[in-house]
């Protein structure tokens, strides 16, 4: 998987750099926005990393100009402007995905992840299935083991997108975003007990837990085989 | 010299447009007076000689020409102080009878009045007459006349009088507005002083009244309430700084500390991983508290308020209530919602949802096992209200205005997880709608109402 990250704070994307090598990507960086123009053009990045500020061109506009030109590859912006409108604008400027700084950097890689998933494209499905948990997205049921196991329809939100990101690591923030529709962290991780909930109905008397925590990132719904 | 400043004032330029029109306005009323008092006179003396000629040339028609020399000897004989003049010759002007030695010389307009200037034997004045000739049947020549030099001082001495009085009233006018222009002046520069020396940085003084109640007080009383809350909102800015530079402390040394006993000696790597751990749990609190922050200065700025859309207040509730249900119910509470429906408030769901958060992630915190929160929306006669309510420990009366700012937590709750500036972000969101926050007592508890005004207002 090869990336572009377009960042004018040369120490923090040494940091991704470093950070995403680690987590087995190839990034190449470039700090100006004109370049980056360039760069997106001549070479074919599977994910590309824009900050909105940038010198000479900036974030949104190389965005733009990437739609224009017919370049889909998915774009994660990246603001200092933790601002709902900001990222309203950001997402209409054909990104896929926002988020604002100060990030952790687990929080980085699993939008990507999921980002690099989506340019995949899988077929609309109608069951979603991981191990022994079915999902029948139609008549709404969730079965664990053939047993059918009652949810609220939140409860059913969140184990959906959790299934749908099976095998890999989803923020509380990126929850928040996708299953409540709200842009910030409350005081308390109150996202910590819907998922403890969760876990009873879908893990408990079973032997392999599903529903793992993974720590200092989020959650992750996988056959732990 | 007169100052350049006095020169520039706007107020001396008032008064010379002032006085201007006030000169212009006393030479007319002067002129009406000239005309009518000297006027009159001169007119009155025209009339006396018609008459006197009408009565001459009657006498000459009844009774002759020696009967008309009879009468003008007897008038001239009459007029000792001489005031009256008469004249009567022949056709080749040769005297007949009358006080003058000679036929005068003037030049006929055609009317036959003509102002004549006369030697005078006896004085050494010479006298200023007004005549009439009129030509009698028998080619006889008539002057009759007076003596005018009176009216003539009369009229001088009231157009002296009108001079003097026109050029009176333009000096007095004058220095009177050059006195009101300084007098201005002068308290103008009172007020500018005082500015000046604010903006140098004296920020505690204070612009001085004359306690006259008049309009410069009362410039001067408004300029000193704007600088009382100017000052008000600086010290607020600088409590909050405070706090801030406080409240970041705290953690920075926990950090600081824990990271320096961490390298004071070699440590297995476990024990790394868990220091680290530990630094950015301490970083990620910071981080949401500047997040907080932000958040607040955002909603404060009011600059959102343009993109506001309407809101349906028992869905937001409704959907905040879910996300708090697990929690309350592993805390042990009972969480009652009671959310009428159609209650619509123009707002930022972003924002409202974060202050509704707030108030239950407090609520939920503060209030003890076994006890409860209540979530009410309702369509109140003042407008549209979101009530939460609980029945923890409650804030005192005295420390309900306190607990709204930033950083400010109760030292009952010192020990409590959180920033501080979860209700603050509450009162900001609340005044970004226009809406009044009011904690009161739940007995026992804390009721925190958002009364939003009603629609359309």
């Amino acid at each position: 998987m090869r990336l572009l990250i377009v960042e004018d704070d040369l120490e923090a994307a040494a940091y991704m750099v470093k950070g995403l090598k680690e987590s087995g990507y190839v990034a190449d960086h470039v700090a100006d926005g004109r370049e980056a123009l360039y760069r997106v053009a001549a070479e074919s990045y599977d994910a590309v990393i824009v900050d909105r500020m940038l010198p000479s061109v900036d974030g949104l506009t190389i965005v733009r100009t990437m739609r224009t030109a017919g370049n889909h590859a998915p774009v994660l912006i990246l603001s200092a402007l933790g601002d709902v409108d900001d990222r309203v604008k950001g997402l209409r400027a054909g990104g896929d995905d926002y988020l604002v700084k100060p990030y952790a950097f687990a929080e980085l890689l699993a939008r990507l992840e999921a980002l690099l998933r989506r340019g995949r494209a899988d077929p609309p499905d109608t069951t979603l299935k991981v191990a022994d948990l079915e999902m029948d997205l139609v008549a709404r049921t969730v079965k664990r083991a053939g047993k059918p196991i009652e949810l609220k329809p939140k409860e059913f939100a969140l184990l959906e997108y959790l299934m749908r990101h099976a095998g890999h690591v989803v923020t509380r923030t990126m929850l928040l975003e996708n299953v409540w529709d709200y842009s910030f962290d409350p005081q308390t991780n109150v996202i910590d007990v819907h998922i403890s909930r969760l876990r009873q109905k879908i893990d408990k008397g079973h032997d392999k837990p599903l529903l793992a925590t993974i720590r200092g990132a989020g959650y992750s719904l996988r056959d732990s085989n | 010299m007169i100052p350049t400043k006095l020169l520039r004032s706007s107020t001396l330029r008032l008064s010379i447009i002032h006085m201007a029109a006030f000169g212009l306005s006393v030479l007319v009323l002067l002129w009406f007076i000239y005309t009518s008092t000297a006027g009159f006179m001169e007119r009155q003396t025209d009339e006396t000689i018609n008459a006197e000629i009408q009565g001459l040339a009657e006498q000459y028609s009844q009774l002759g020409l020696t009967g008309l020399i009879r009468v003008i000897k007897s008038r001239v004989a009459k007029d000792k102080a001489g005031s009256s003049v008469y004249l009567l010759t022949d056709w080749k002007f040769n005297p007949l009878a009358g006080n003058l030695p000679e036929w005068p010389k003037f030049k006929d307009t055609g009317s036959g009045w003509f102002d004549a200037t006369l030697e005078d034997t006896e004085n050494f004045e010479p006298r200023r007459v007004r005549m009439r000739y009129f030509l009698l049947p028998g080619n006889f020549h008539l002057v009759v006349g007076r003596d005018v030099s009176q009216r003539l001082k009369m009229d001088r001495l009231i157009m002296d009088a009108l001079i003097w009085g026109l050029g009176l009233t333009l000096v007095l006018g004058g220095v009177g507005g050059l006195l009101t222009s300084r007098w201005m002046l002068k308290r103008i520069d009172v007020i500018n002083k005082a500015s000046r020396e604010i903006m140098a940085g004296d920020l505690t003084r204070r612009i001085p009244s004359r306690g006259a109640g008049d309009e410069f007080d009362r410039l001067a009383g408004n300029l000193n309430a704007m600088l009382d809350q100017i000052t008000k909102l600086m010290d607020g800015v600088k409590q909050v700084s405070n706090n801030i530079a406080h409240d970041l402390r705290g953690p920075l040394n926990r950090i600081r500390a824990g990271l320096e006993i961490s390298l004071a000696k070699s440590r297995t790597p476990e024990e790394y991983q868990a220091v680290l751990e530990a630094t950015v749990t301490e970083i990620d609190n910071l981080l949401m508290t500047f997040n907080a922050l932000l958040t607040i200065a955002q909603a404060e700025s009011g600059a959102r308020r343009q993109d506001f859309t309407d809101i349906d207040l028992a869905s937001l509730a409704a959907d905040a209530a879910e996300l708090y249900d697990p929690l309350a119910e592993e805390k042990g509470l009972a969480l009652h919602l009671s959310l009428a429906p159609g209650v619509t408030v123009a707002g930022n769901r972003h924002l409202l949802s974060q202050a509704l958060a707030n108030l239950l992630d407090n609520a939920v915190k503060y209030t003890p096992s076994g006890g409860s929160v209540s979530l009410m929306v309702s369509s109140a006669p003042g407008g549209p209200e979101l009530t939460v309510a609980d029945t923890g420990p409650g804030v005192p009366a005295e420390h309900r205005e306190l607990v709204l700012e930033r950083f400010a937590r109760l030292e009952s709750s010192r020990n409590t997880p959180g920033s501080g500036l979860g209700l603050s972000l509450v009162a900001a969101v609340a005044g970004l709608h226009r809406a009044t926050l009011t904690l009161s007592d739940n007995a026992p508890g804390l009721r925190v109402t958002v009364a939003f005004p009603r629609a359309g207002k």
